[in-house]
């Protein structure tokens, strides 16, 4: 390949040169590639494979042909981890979503105050995950907890995690508490790329704030709320430890996610060829809520940003 | 706490100078609602970290009996002490290393893939950099299984390169999103000004491209770093040994050992915050402006 373009610089004159020369050779991005697939693409089709397979963790994998996907289609309990999986993904994106965009845009103001108080709702992203689950286990631990002073004034019964609604709303809601700094800046970055002019124009025709935000700020957000969106479904779709530290699946099987059921059955039951089907089902709705969603915004059309190129 | 309160950094606006006189105006009339959603929000974020801190620092009768919202009566770092004598520092180190290397793995690698996705016109670079744009949605857990099978055929099983380098590849398709973001801001001129100089396509990368792109790959570096931080999935499954146990695991091992010592618990968190604390209060500009640059355009 660089043979090719010194060779065109030599013969197609200076316009050609410019065009050409200096490409990096694509074979640079091969040792990335490589390494991308080695670990996250052939590991899928590896758990595709697995998923037609007995296999205890300590034997080799024994095929057996499709019995484990007619057993997952049969199984209330995956049933039941699937539709709690994508309620907990839309309880959380709903939540997130206003609240994230308002403080996003809220904070891309440049008031000192507002700075502060960025600076403030930033700190749940320092903690890691797990940290965070178990400072809300023990919040929430009915007889030590906060929650037991607090509860109360607001009508919450402190056993909160005991109930099967207030579990799945909790993880919903530390999951959020969590992630919320993170998709605030995502829109703050966002907020501020807006040009001004299209604020002062609108100023001119009389537009209030309302008209603004929605005929300016959201429409001009639109690829900050896809990837925002993206990056939430895929987050929520997936939370695993906030279920292992604080609910453990239940009470009963009633956060018992996709991943936690994965997690069950590959590592706690050794039966890892369902597990693997399990989450060869997970990545199948992941993938496709995600493209959906990339399709639906025209995400992908982002290339076509590279102008002149 | 102290917390740096200078404002933002002013990143570069296209228009600057009318700017100030909207954003006087769209302060006067304010956003009550935002304002007040802020506030709200505020108080959710300050309780639990408030709690967090201070039954940290009570003794285990106050904690489990008292208000949990009131100050410590009486003060103790007992917990701390406790804490640190049950093997805090190797998880550190561990943790540590574990950043270090998923970020520095994830830079010389993704660096290129981004550089070729951005400068590069032919089919394969275009199919590739959608790969890694469908690789966001891959969830580890997905591949956990056969990752455990793969990194045990390795003979990695129980072994820090066992979290390092899957870690990495998961970090990658964000890190090529960014890191090509960035460079696509690099005007075509300049390289084809240094193309008329000669220069070969790994001087443009190395002299233009990847110092115009300093900010895109501080993010990424932020970014994959906090991935690592925060990992739990490829170290719950692909390492066992004490010797080689990161933070996160070793924080909800601490949450089965103590048991109903809520404190020591609490100061186990705390502590395993403090080193990320130490480099936000350091490079917090960086911080908040590389992670605002996530969402892209």
């Amino acid at each position: 390949m660089p043979h090719v373009s010194s060779y065109t610089k030599v013969r197609g004159g200076r316009k050609a040169a410019a065009g050409n020369v200096g490409r990096p050779p694509v074979a640079w991005a091969l040792p990335g590639i490589v390494f991308f697939a080695l670990f996250a693409i052939v590991p899928l089709a590896i758990a595709v494979y697995l998923s037609f397979c007995h296999w205890d963790g300590l034997n080799s994998p024994t095929s057996v042909g499709t019995a484990n996907w007619t057993r997952l289609f049969k199984d209330p309990e995956f049933r039941q981890a699937a539709w709690l999986s994508l309620l907990l993904t839309t309880i959380s994106w709903a939540f997130q979503t206003p609240v994230a965009l308002l403080l996003g845009v809220w904070a891309a103001g440049r008031q000192r105050s507002r700075a502060v108080l960025s600076a403030v709702f930033f700190v749940p992203l320092l903690l890691s995950t797990t940290a965070i689950a178990m400072l809300f286990h023990a919040l929430l631990d009915p007889n030590f907890g906060v929650i037991k002073e607090i509860g109360p004034w607001f009508g919450i019964d402190p056993n909160v995690l005991g109930s099967s609604t207030g579990a799945l709303l909790t993880v919903a809601f530390v999951g959020g508490w969590q992630f919320m700094p993170f998709h605030t800046l995502i829109y703050q970055g966002g907020t501020r790329q807006i040009p001004q002019v299209l604020y002062q124009a609108a100023e001119i025709d009389g537009a209030g704030m309302f008209r603004q935000f929605f005929h300016i700020t959201l429409p001009q957000l639109r690829n900050t709320i896809t990837t925002s969106s993206v990056l939430m479904i895929v987050g929520s779709l997936t939370y695993f430890d906030t279920v292992l530290i604080m609910t453990k699946g239940g009470p009963g099987t009633d956060t018992t996610v996709l991943p936690y059921l994965m997690y069950r059955t590959g590592f706690q039951t050794y039966d890892l060829g369902y597990a693997a089907a399990i989450a060869t089902a997970l990545v199948v709705v992941a993938t496709a809520l995600s493209l959906i969603l990339v399709r639906f915004s025209g995400f992908g059309n982002m290339r076509s940003t590279r102008e002149g190129m | 706490m102290s917390i740096d309160t200078r404002p933002e950094a002013r990143p570069a606006q296209p228009v600057n100078r009318p700017r100030p006189a909207v954003a006087r105006r769209r302060r006067t009339w304010g956003n009550p609602l935002a304002g007040l959603g802020s506030l709200v929000w505020l108080v959710l974020v300050i309780v639990p970290l408030y709690t967090l801190v201070s039954s940290s620092l009570m003794h285990q009768d106050e904690a489990l009996n008292g208000d949990p919202l009131a100050f410590p009566t009486n003060p103790t770092l007992d917990n701390y002490r406790t804490v640190l004598d049950s093997g805090f520092s190797t998880m550190l180190t561990n943790t540590a290393i574990v950043a270090v290397a998923t970020v520095a793995i994830v830079l010389v690698l993704a660096v290129p893939v981004a550089y070729v996705a951005v400068r590069t016109r032919s089919r394969l670079s275009g199919l590739a950099f959608r790969t890694f744009l469908l690789g966001v949605a891959i969830p580890a857990q997905a591949v956990i299984v056969p990752l455990y099978l793969l990194i045990s055929k390795m003979g990695l099983y129980d072994s820090l390169p066992a979290i390092i380098l899957p870690t990495a590849a998961f970090a990658m398709p964000v890190a090529v999103l960014i890191l090509s973001g960035t460079m696509r801001d690099v005007s075509e001129e300049m390289y084809e000004a240094m193309a008329l100089d000669g220069a070969s396509p790994l001087r443009m990368l190395w002299q233009l491209a990847i110092p115009m792109s300093k900010a895109g790959i501080s993010t990424v570096a932020i970014y994959t770093a906090l991935q690592a931080w925060n990992g739990f999935l490829f170290p719950l499954i692909l390492t066992q040994s004490e010797e080689n146990r990161v933070l996160t695991l070793g924080l909800f091992n601490f949450m089965s050992q103590f048991g109903v010592n809520i404190p020591a618990v609490l100061a186990a968190i705390v502590l395993s915050v403090v080193p990320i604390f130490a480099v936000y209060l350091v490079a917090r500009k960086a911080l908040v402006n590389g992670l605002m640059g996530v969402g892209g355009k």
